[in-house]
């Protein structure tokens, strides 16, 4: 991701790489040849990226310009690169070896890493939405420029779902959707910003690992719990404070007086009366439709979910707080002698629980997980056996990774896996007119287990060699990500 | 962001690769392993906040150079300034004609300082600067075409030559020229000297008012340029022989008259595919005859 914006003057971008800071017009590269104006985006130039890994063992990737009195004359060795695939290139659709046969010693031990961009027609991105509004039915088409390129699929805690992409997106359902799918799902792996809008639903703005937009609102934060959970966390809170809390919620409304938590606590009963269907004690489920208002629910006046408090039981003067999941919407209301509730002024003492309730939620963010399934010819590039690939792969001896990331395969056939596009370096994607994403993969082994399972050995070239033909560009390891060529724990691809 | 500097060995376990923003420096050394050692030590200390200091006078570095401008105070900057004075009187030249030559000096002066060395070099980009100790010589392969290396000749150095820098200048390479020459090489005594003069030779190699040579203003292209808006170079249709000798003939009367003066030692002009060489430059004939100012 981006730090900052690079300063701009028209089409013009200031590159902020080195002190020369060089203006770069657009399709011109700055003084040093490496970093480019690419329609608008300061972008490096050598196409080939090798990870250093300096930085993850907490080292500059190169020390004399801070530290020049410390460095102890040694350049950083061979053995802290990574050949990743991204820009590596592929030789699909041919049953040729993968471009990168790379082979290197990590720590005595003889590691051949297999390096090609695989070109996936099966293919998309799983996203999830940190939000409580609601974003449409179950299984209602999500689309990007007014074609359909996936769907809602299941509610997760304080989320919703989306599936996008597939190949039946990208190639059933005629050129057009292909082209905007793979659109789509490319800009959403390089973590560019995407509007989706659901039918019957919100318009969403998703970008990896930023808070998504709802309907032009930035969302900040997830609920705290749902309703019920809220009451139980903060009941101890409002105890004294305050005679009655609702907790607005579109999966499960809390309602303290009756909740096991205000029971426990001693609250009295207020003589409530909520719309919706009862669950358990305090749990009501369907107090409205949902929607963008108040806690997930189509909710815009909180009064709207309550029937007449009961007048055997309520008395003039209780007072109420309601409240949504994430604290963002609030009211306080006394009733008056007729026994309607009238708005006041939030006390200092609650406004101090609202507070909490919105400081215990986490920042909402959109994630987008890439999926993607390693096909016959892709395996061929590693091995002239492509099943032994797999069972290599299922058995743990082989350590994929995506760009460096670390993945999650799936168990079962095939080489399907999952990687969170964030932790893959910026622009890792490409896409071919078929339409399909091109992902970077690599496949890590010992050498003894790459010529068991019958791998190219003819094709290998040494980490040296490869560093030295190749101009590569240097990133350093992204922070959290463990380093591929560790030898000892290969089992980590598998989640 | 800032990015770091890269320093690292090449795979041939001798060549020191330094590079910061546009200065790319690939070093070796020759010598005792730890004068090798102190070299390399002494070559990534130099460079540290090298491009920094260049960089804060830069405002004055790509300003043309005359009789008023003002004296950049960092040493490489002087250096570079010093390089192209001998020029500014008779055609439009700023400092950093010679930027690349000079940051190559000051990385193998740091060098040779720093511990004795039978044989340095640095070369930035192909602007060399070298060491030799006595009795010790260099051979250098020259291309005609930066952006499409192929050795056309060799020129060998030896520590009795009063050359300590080659530079190579054209329209192929990351600079812009304001001529038509695929590549001028100039052998001289000093790595800023010969890249200020390849530079100016570059630049005379030209068909003025050809209306095939495609130029454009250079800040059209790199807004900061210290070119500003003169026309610079970018593509040269296929030349008649007279046409290309015409501008090789203005090339070589300008390097004949640097030879003359003891600027330089030896200027080799590529265009087109064809060599012209003055001045004594190894393996590549002399095709020129040169009059030296015996009184000079």
């Amino acid at each position: 991701m981006p730090d900052t914006a690079p300063i701009r003057d028209g089409d013009k971008i200031r590159c902020d790489a080195c002190p020369v800071m060089c203006f770069i017009k657009p399709g011109a590269t700055g003084a040093c040849d490496r970093y480019m104006n690419d329609a608008g985006d300061l972008v490096r130039i050598d196409p080939h990226i090798i990870l250093d890994r300096a930085v993850d063992r907490g080292e500059p990737v190169v020390q004399f310009l801070e530290r020049a009195e410390d460095w102890d004359g040694d350049p950083v060795t061979a053995g802290g690169r990574f050949v990743t695939a991204i820009g590596a290139g592929t030789t699909y659709p041919d049953y040729k070896p993968a471009p990168f046969i790379v082979s290197s010693q990590i720590d005595g031990v003889d590691m051949v890493t297999v390096v090609t961009e695989g070109i996936f027609s099966y293919c998309g991105v799983k996203v999830k939405i940190d939000t409580d509004r609601h974003l449409g039915p179950e299984r209602s088409p999500v689309r990007a420029k007014g074609e359909m390129i996936g769907h809602v699929t299941t509610g997760e805690y304080g989320s919703q779902m989306l599936s996008l992409g597939g190949v039946n997106h990208l190639t059933g359902n005629g050129k057009k959707q292909g082209r905007i799918t793979c659109d789509a799902i490319l800009d959403l792996c390089n973590g560019k910003p995407v509007e989706l809008t659901v039918d019957d639903g919100a318009t969403v703005l998703v970008q990896a690992g930023k808070p998504p937009v709802v309907n032009g609102v930035l969302e900040e934060r997830m609920r705290v719990g749902c309703g019920s959970a809220t009451i139980g966390m903060f009941a101890q809170q409002w105890f004294g404070k305050v005679d009655e809390v609702v907790v607005i919620d579109d999966h499960i409304t809390g309602v303290l007086s009756e909740h096991q938590a205000g029971k426990v606590l001693g609250v009295k009963e207020t003589g409530i009366h909520m719309t919706g269907r009862r669950s358990t004690p305090g749990r009501y489920f369907e107090v409205a439709h949902p929607g963008t208002g108040w806690g997930g629910t189509a909710i815009q006046d909180p009064l709207s979910i309550l029937g007449p408090f009961d007048p055997k039981v309520a008395w003039a003067g209780l007072s109420m707080l309601m409240i949504s999941t994430t604290g963002e919407q609030f009211a306080y209301y006394e009733l008056d002698a007729d026994l309607k509730p009238v708005a006041r002024e939030l006390p200092a003492a609650l406004a101090e629980s609202v507070e909490r309730v919105k400081e215990n939620c986490e920042p909402a963010l959109s994630t987008v997980l890439f999926m993607g399934g390693a096909g016959g010819s892709l395996r061929a590039g590693v091995t002239e056996n492509p099943v032994r690939l797999t069972r290599s792969v299922k058995d743990a001896l082989t350590y994929v990774t995506c760009g460096g990331a670390p993945v999650y395969v799936w168990p079962g056939g095939g080489i399907t896996f999952m990687v969170d596009v964030t932790r893959v370096p910026s622009n890792a994607f490409g896409y071919v007119p078929t339409p399909a994403l091109v992902a970077p993969i690599e496949f890590t082994m010992r050498l003894d287990d790459y010529a068991a399972l019958g791998g190219h050995i003819g094709h290998m070239r040494s980490l040296d060699q490869v560093l030295a033909g190749e101009g590569g560009r240097k990133l350093p390891q992204l922070d959290g990500n463990p380093w591929p060529l560790a030898p000892s724990d290969t089992k980590r691809s598998h989640g | 962001m800032r990015e770091p500097p890269l320093i690292r060995l090449l795979p041939d376990g001798r060549r020191i690769h330094l590079q910061d923003g546009p200065i790319d420096l690939i070093l070796e050394a020759w010598g005792a392993p730890a004068a090798v050692h102190a070299a390399h030590r002494a070559a990534a200390a130099r460079m540290n906040g090298l491009l920094d200091e260049l960089c804060e006078e830069l405002a004055i570095l790509r300003a043309p150079v005359g009789a008023l401008s003002p004296m950049p105070t960092g040493a490489v900057a002087r250096r570079m300034r010093a390089a192209v004075q001998p020029y500014a009187e008779d055609c439009f030249i700023t400092p950093m004609a010679a930027v690349a030559g000079a940051v190559a000096e000051a990385v193998l002066a740091s060098m040779v300082l720093s511990a004795p060395l039978d044989r340095a070099y640095v070369n930035n980009g192909g602007d060399i600067a070298l060491h030799l100790a006595p009795g010790q010589s260099f051979t250098s392969g020259i291309v005609d075409r930066p952006d499409r290396p192929s050795l056309i000749g060799t020129v060998q150095i030896s520590a009795g030559d009063a050359v300590r820098g080659i530079a190579t200048s054209g329209r192929h390479g990351r600079s812009f020229s304001l001529g038509i020459a695929d590549a001028v090489t100039i052998l001289a005594a000093g790595a800023a000297d010969a890249d200020a003069a390849a530079t100016i030779v570059a630049n005379a190699v030209d068909l003025p008012g050809h209306a095939g040579i495609v130029r454009v203003p250079a800040d059209s292209l790199a807004p900061d340029s210290d070119l500003g808006a003169r026309l610079v170079t970018r593509d040269v249709p296929t030349l008649s022989e007279a046409e290309r000798d015409q501008a090789l003939d203005a090339g070589l009367a300008r390097a004949a008259g640097l030879v003359a003066q003891g600027r330089i030692v030896a200027a080799s002009l590529h265009l087109q595919g064809v060599t012209r060489t003055i001045g004594r430059l190894g393996s590549l004939e002399e095709t020129e005859p040169v009059r030296r100012m015996h009184y000079a």
